[in-house]
């Protein structure tokens, strides 16, 4: 899969932890690439290795965590080789972070001017001047209104919806190749965050970025993303373009996911929950990790770890239920009508109307 | 209105201000006047800052209400002075709180916390019957009695909301409010815990106040929906009504909001802005009947055009 229009390739990707309790296998065998322009949704639950495999990305990982295995190319250097004085190059110019808490992730102590035109200052070298200059301009991209009144203030002076807007604005100011979104509006009201999703995918149209958006908010997931990898117990285990994941899902895992939310016209009755809870990756199943949770799990699935099996060209599902000799099985009622609806969608292959809803 | 059922609770032009009389003067719950049934689920939504958890708090009496008049079960909630009527009070109606992890004390056994309320109230024999009811607890809301000597860090985020549920439980409460139970848990575990909330609903006859920002989720779980802005309820109504017809244009604007897990759908989302500047002008409004069962916040003057928004949704014939 050698695509020239990947950013970053992970291949191969294994990351442990030691803890007192032992080695916690928190990523294991991850490969994904990213494109240029796209933004890949990587969805999964706490604990699913979501956060472990971007701040891998940004060289962040933890004192106690051990990369085991596997590479990340960024134009064709591995970063995982970089030391950190290379990484502070890299970090904040051409890849840039924006985290799910925007109370936190700003200096309380710094005038938030200040703050956007730290890594112009850094890593583009201009003076104090310039560089407030152009937070200037970032802070009325971002939609803060009032710009130039606003731009001596401190964070605390600011609500969470504008300082996530501060947050973004910091991270795009050096116009950064890649963007990582680790659920930058998980703390938002909905109001809010369909703002914010939109001035994200405004500001990506204008500078080409490409976005790794992390999240276990399907809704945002389906209005966001190109493509979605979706990640069980440190492994991806299906991903595809954002209709084949939502329309035409493969793993039973996505099945639960998708099953588990009420929809605009779930009756009363009982929601669909996955029983049980993830596995301990300390010591993690053999097999398939989600078959101890799935109505369709087969012998072969605590067996044996289930290879990635073909959909399409885009898609792909590591799960026994693709092997040709797996039994036929009918998926969640609400899957089927979502398959239906790949079906319907299919047949005209009517071009995607890239139009923003914005308005 | 023309109910037959019990009203639980009724609450009547409650106000909850902060700070009173000082600059900073915060109105955080402004004229709120809703009912709850016994044996429904009330859902309370709005954006942060709406005065939701406030309207919760004062309902439980945590605060001493600026004015208006909470009535439980026939009695007035304000007018309980001595520790004893709180205590009977406050057996009868218990929370769940929004963080599993901030919620449990850390350095208590399980069995401690759950037990809690059965030890302020008197509520066990002795130990052994203690013990029995923390296992039976456990057991109702899907943990096992081995747990129950286990502290609060052994457990994840679903499973200590689990437990702050079986201490709600504990002293037999005919009301729960649960201020955003579900919203610090993943997807898969917010719909193990929401259904065992209607579970046990059915089987314990209890009545819910559902705090919650989440609109897919409330409008599952509620019977009738309550939309909160700046302190004050704009909409009531069944849920499904609230949720597929909105009329107020507040509620319209946060239902748009909402993302829908289905690609197409989000591709061709339309969302509608809201114009606050209405609710700041000076009109007198109250709630008015629109539709059976549906409230509107409105002054006189725009009953006419909620009332043919109505009909045109197919709320009343015209």
């Amino acid at each position: 899969m050698k695509n020239p229009e990947n950013i970053i390739e992970v291949r191969d990707l294994e990351i442990n932890f030691h803890t007192y309790a032992g080695e916690v296998k928190a990523i294991r065998d991850v490969s994904f690439d990213l494109r240029k322009g796209e933004t890949l949704a990587i969805v999964g639950e706490s604990g699913s290795g979501k956060s472990v495999t971007t701040r891998s990305l940004m060289g962040l990982l933890a004192p106690n965590a051990e990369i085991k295995k596997g590479s990340i190319m960024f134009h064709g250097e591995d970063i995982i080789k970089k030391s950190e004085k290379d990484m502070q190059h890299i970090r904040g110019k051409d890849i840039a972070m924006i985290f799910q808490d925007p109370m936190t992730s700003l200096d309380p102590t710094m005038r938030i001017g200040m703050q956007i035109a730290e890594p112009l200052m850094k890593h583009k070298g201009l003076k104090k001047k310039e560089a407030i200059a152009q937070a200037l301009e970032m802070l009325k991209l971002v939609g803060i209104t009032d710009p130039e009144g606003r731009i001596n203030d401190y964070p605390y002076q600011f609500s969470g919806g504008m300082r996530q807007r501060i947050v973004i604005a910091i991270a795009l100011v050096c116009y950064p190749e890649v963007l990582i979104a680790d659920e930058p509006t998980t703390a938002l009201d909905v109001t809010i965050q369909a703002q914010i999703l939109d001035l994200m995918k405004d500001l990506q149209n204008r500078i080409d970025t490409s976005i790794i958006f992390i999240t276990h908010d399907l809704g945002v997931v389906a209005g966001m993303a190109d493509r979605v990898a979706v990640m069980y117990a440190g492994k991806i285990v299906e991903y595809g373009t954002v209709d084949e994941i939502f329309f035409n899902p493969q793993h039973p895992y996505t099945w639960g996911l998708l099953n588990s939310m009420p929809t605009l016209d779930t009756a009363s009755g009982s929601l669909r929950a996955i029983p049980g809870t993830p596995p301990d990756l300390l010591d993690p199943p053999v097999g398939d990790a989600f078959a101890a949770r799935s109505d369709y799990a087969m012998k072969i699935d605590t067996e044996k770890e289930p290879p990635f099996f073909k959909v399409s060209d885009t898609h792909y599902a590591a799960t026994w239920l693709l092997h040709p000799d797996a039994p036929k099985v009918t998926p969640p009622a609400e899957i089927v009508r979502r398959q239906k609806k790949f079906a319907a969608m299919q047949k005209p292959k009517a071009p995607i109307s890239n139009s923003d809803s914005k308005e | 209105m023309p109910d037959a059922r019990k009203k639980i609770l009724e609450v009547h032009h409650l106000k909850q201000y902060f700070n009173v009389g000082k600059r900073d003067e915060v109105r955080a719950v402004d004229d709120v006047s809703f009912d709850i049934y016994e044996g429904e689920t009330f859902g309370l939504v709005g954006e942060s800052g709406s005065g939701k958890t406030t309207a919760g708090r004062a309902i439980i009496h945590l605060y001493e209400p600026t004015s208006g008049e909470i009535i439980f079960n026939g009695q007035d909630v304000s007018k309980l002075h001595t520790k004893k009527q709180m205590h009977a009070f406050r057996r009868q109606i218990q929370m769940i709180f929004q963080d599993p992890y901030a919620s449990l004390n850390p350095r208590m056994k399980v069995k401690d916390i759950v037990a809690e309320g059965i030890d302020i109230h008197g509520l066990a024999k002795d130990d052994a019957d203690r013990t029995k009811q923390v296992e039976d607890l456990l057991e109702t809301v899907g943990l096992n009695k081995d747990h129950s000597s286990r502290y609060p860090h052994e457990f994840s985020g679903g499973q200590r909301q689990r437990i702050g549920i079986a201490r709600a439980l504990a002293v037999e409460p005919k009301f729960i409010i649960a201020d955003e139970p579900i919203s610090a848990l993943d997807v898969s575990i917010q719909a193990q815990v929401v259904n065992l909330l209607k579970e046990l609903q059915v089987k314990q006859n209890l009545t819910y106040l559902f705090i919650a920002h989440d609109l897919s989720m409330v409008k599952y779980i509620s019977d009738r929906i309550g939309v909160m802005h700046y302190g004050k309820i704009l909409e009531i109504g069944p849920a499904d009504e609230v949720y597929n017809h909105p009329l107020h244009a507040y509620t319209k604007s946060l239902i748009s909001a909402v993302p829908v897990p289905d690609p197409e759908f989000e591709r061709n989302r339309i969302q509608v802005p809201y114009d606050e500047s209405r609710e700041k002008d000076d009109k007198k409004r109250r709630m008015v009947e629109i539709a059976p069962g549906h409230f509107i916040r409105a002054s006189e003057d725009e009953v006419a055009m909620y009332t043919q928004r109505a009909v045109d949704a197919g709320l009343i014939n015209g």
